[in-house]
């Protein structure tokens, strides 16, 4: 293992991380008080209660797991796109390193940022609703592993991306439509039940379920099935960067 | 002399279908500078390339220090410092943190005092804090550099390092070379500068259309390859050349005042004395006479233009 490598990669990601530090605090603060006001107050106002918890402490988790999953695929993606694009890649080919340790590193630092972004988007909830959290533990559980399988999805999209229109295409046009239609700011058994079984189809669902679930204890599936399709799509992420790296898709020539 | 890179039935077919590098075998001696010219697309970058682990090879097997680089690729790795042929750099970062992290990514302690020993040695020291967005085209060249020793490696691969530098820091860049070669550094280098290799070089390699075509000691090539020239000065103009010596291919120079003889310097040595005797029989004298070898660009170009 070569630490020293995981190191530098990681500090380095990092570094960026905190050279734009302001936009990283500032904007997810700005944006989760924006759904407060909208979702919050002038939906709130309406719906009031959703399984006996305000609205706004309802939207909580799934305002979470919006930034969490955007927030991972642009780091990570980024994170291994850019390289490639600047060339700079070269020096990380040519390194004796291996491909769990780029992997470990790149896909660690997007994760660790995007946790800490879903934690500064907590306390910022705490200022407008008070969050209550019945399974701490599950919830960091869902936190850490929904960060880290988006990461690893991230950096597969940067792998794949070989312009920067690619690399917005799939946060824009995927990760934030099946957020929205995956039950962060409604619990499922609020649709008609055709759509209720088409949402059943969407995965990020039960990442939302499982982790308001930590929160509240109300989940619209079972939690074992969150867990066990969370699992899924890392294994299913896992298999895919195993693939890109054992062909040097897009990466060697 | 013990070799330390080992290239056997290399060949290299791109996606694209194009044969980059066919069947090449190379043995790169330890602690030697070997030059490797080529023209545009030879497949210089190609084979550095592919020893260092950018490129995956086609067909065949490298091995550095007596390691596969492939199978044991943290050993050779570990070993090279690579200076690409591209300016390729991260804007944005300082010239210390990206020297700080290349010699982290190769597995390397932290060691400040070896990186300023290097930022010092390539004029850098007084930038370290710089972005390097804010340094200039051969800065950025000697950063590449930079970055390619910080990990203290045993072989080096510059890659055109002396394109769009100017003369003076071209010195630099040789002097620097030869010191590290002194502390026992094998490097390869590619150019398109013959005088950079003519001075540098202890070994040169032609590559042309993917192929190794000529692999010699610098001297022996320029010995071997080189044509000879010799100028007699006349004391009298000429105006036509006399029939006795038509045999020597004699051509006039500055208005009949240069008798020129071109001779490969090792076969027809002997057909000096015979060309001075014919000379003096046909009653031309001489004032002064001098020789010339072809360069080791003549040479090149000469053996490039042979290729279909
Ligand atoms: N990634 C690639 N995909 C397809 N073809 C490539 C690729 N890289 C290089 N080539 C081709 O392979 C051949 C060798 O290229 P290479 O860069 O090795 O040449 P070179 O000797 O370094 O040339 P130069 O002196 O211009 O740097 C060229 O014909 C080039 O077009
Ligand atoms: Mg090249």
């Amino acid at each position: 293992m070569n630490l020293h490598a995981v190191r530098a990669i990681y500090a380095f990601e990092m570094a960026r991380t905190r050279r734009t530090l302001f936009q990283s605090i500032v904007s997810p603060v700005i944006s989760t008080s924006l759904y407060f006001v909208v979702f919050g107050a002038a939906i709130g106002s309406r719906i009031s209660e959703v399984d006996g918890i305000t609205y706004g402490a309802f939207i909580v988790p799934g305002l979470i797991m919006l930034s969490l999953l955007t927030q991972s695929v642009s780091n990570a993606s980024f994170g291994i796109y850019f390289p490639k694009f600047t060339g700079t890649i070269y020096e990380l080919l040519s390194a004796p390193v291996s491909y769990f340790e780029i992997v470990v590193s790149y896909v660690g630092a997007a994760a660790t940022k995007s946790i800490l972004l879903g934690t500064i988007i907590l306390v910022t909830a705490e200022l407008f609703v008070s969050v209550r959290i019945d399974h701490p533990v599950w919830m960091v559980l869902f936190l850490v592993l929904t960060a880290v399988t988006f990461s690893l999805l991230g950096f597969i999209i940067g792998v794949w991306a070989d312009n920067f229109e690619k690399l917005q295409f799939v946060p824009l046009i995927i990760i934030t439509p099946l957020t929205f239609l995956g039950g962060s700011f409604y619990s499922i058994h609020m649709l008609p039940p055709f759509w209720q079984s088409v949402t059943l189809l969407n995965p990020v669902f039960y990442l939302v379920s499982g982790f308001r679930w930590s929160f509240y204890s109300l989940a619209d599936v079972g939690v074992s099935i969150s867990v066990a399709m969370t699992f899924v799509f890392l294994a299913i992420c896992l298999v895919i960067v195993a693939w890109i790296f054992r062909t040097g898709y897009r990466i060697k020539t | 002399m013990q070799s330390v890179i080992s290239v056997s039935n290399l060949s290299k077919t791109y996606a694209s279908g194009l044969h980059a590098l066919k069947n090449i075998n190379l043995e790169i001696r330890s602690g030697e500078i070997f030059a490797l010219l080529g023209p545009n697309g030879a497949g210089k970058t190609t084979l550095i390339s592919t020893i260092c682990g950018i490129v995956n090879p086609t067909q065949g097997s490298v091995t550095v220090a007596g390691h596969d680089i492939i199978k044991d690729y943290r050993a050779t790795r570990s070993l090279i410092g690579l200076v690409p042929q591209e300016l390729t750099t991260d804007s944005f970062e300082t010239v210390w943190a990206t020297v700080s992290f290349s010699r982290g990514l190769f597995g390397k302690a932290p060691n400040p005092a070896h990186l300023e020993k290097i930022l010092r040695e390539l004029s850098l020291w007084a930038k370290k804090d710089s972005k390097i967005m804010t340094l200039s085209g051969g800065m950025k060249r000697r950063l590449l550099i930079a970055k390619a020793l910080s990990h203290e490696p045993r072989i080096l691969f510059l890659d055109e390092p002396t394109a769009g530098v100017d003369v003076e820091l071209r010195r630099d860049m040789w002097e620097l070379v030869r010191t590290l070669r002194s502390t026992g550094v094998t490097i390869i280098l590619t150019t398109h500068y013959i005088d950079e290799a003519e001075e540098m070089a202890d070994r040169i390699g032609v590559i042309s259309n993917g192929e190794i075509i000529l692999v010699e000691e610098k001297t022996a090539l320029m010995h071997k390859l080189g044509k000879k020239q010799l100028t007699l000065q006349l004391q009298h103009a000429l105006v036509s050349m006399p029939e006795s010596l038509a045999a020597y291919h004699l051509s006039l120079a500055s208005d009949g005042n240069e008798l020129i003889y071109t001779y490969d310097s090792q076969t027809e040595l002997t057909n000096i004395p015979g060309l001075l005797k014919a000379l003096n029989d046909a009653g031309i004298a001489f004032k002064d006479l001098h020789t010339t070898q072809s360069s080791l660009e003549d040479i090149f170009v000469n053996l490039v233009r042979k290729e279909p």
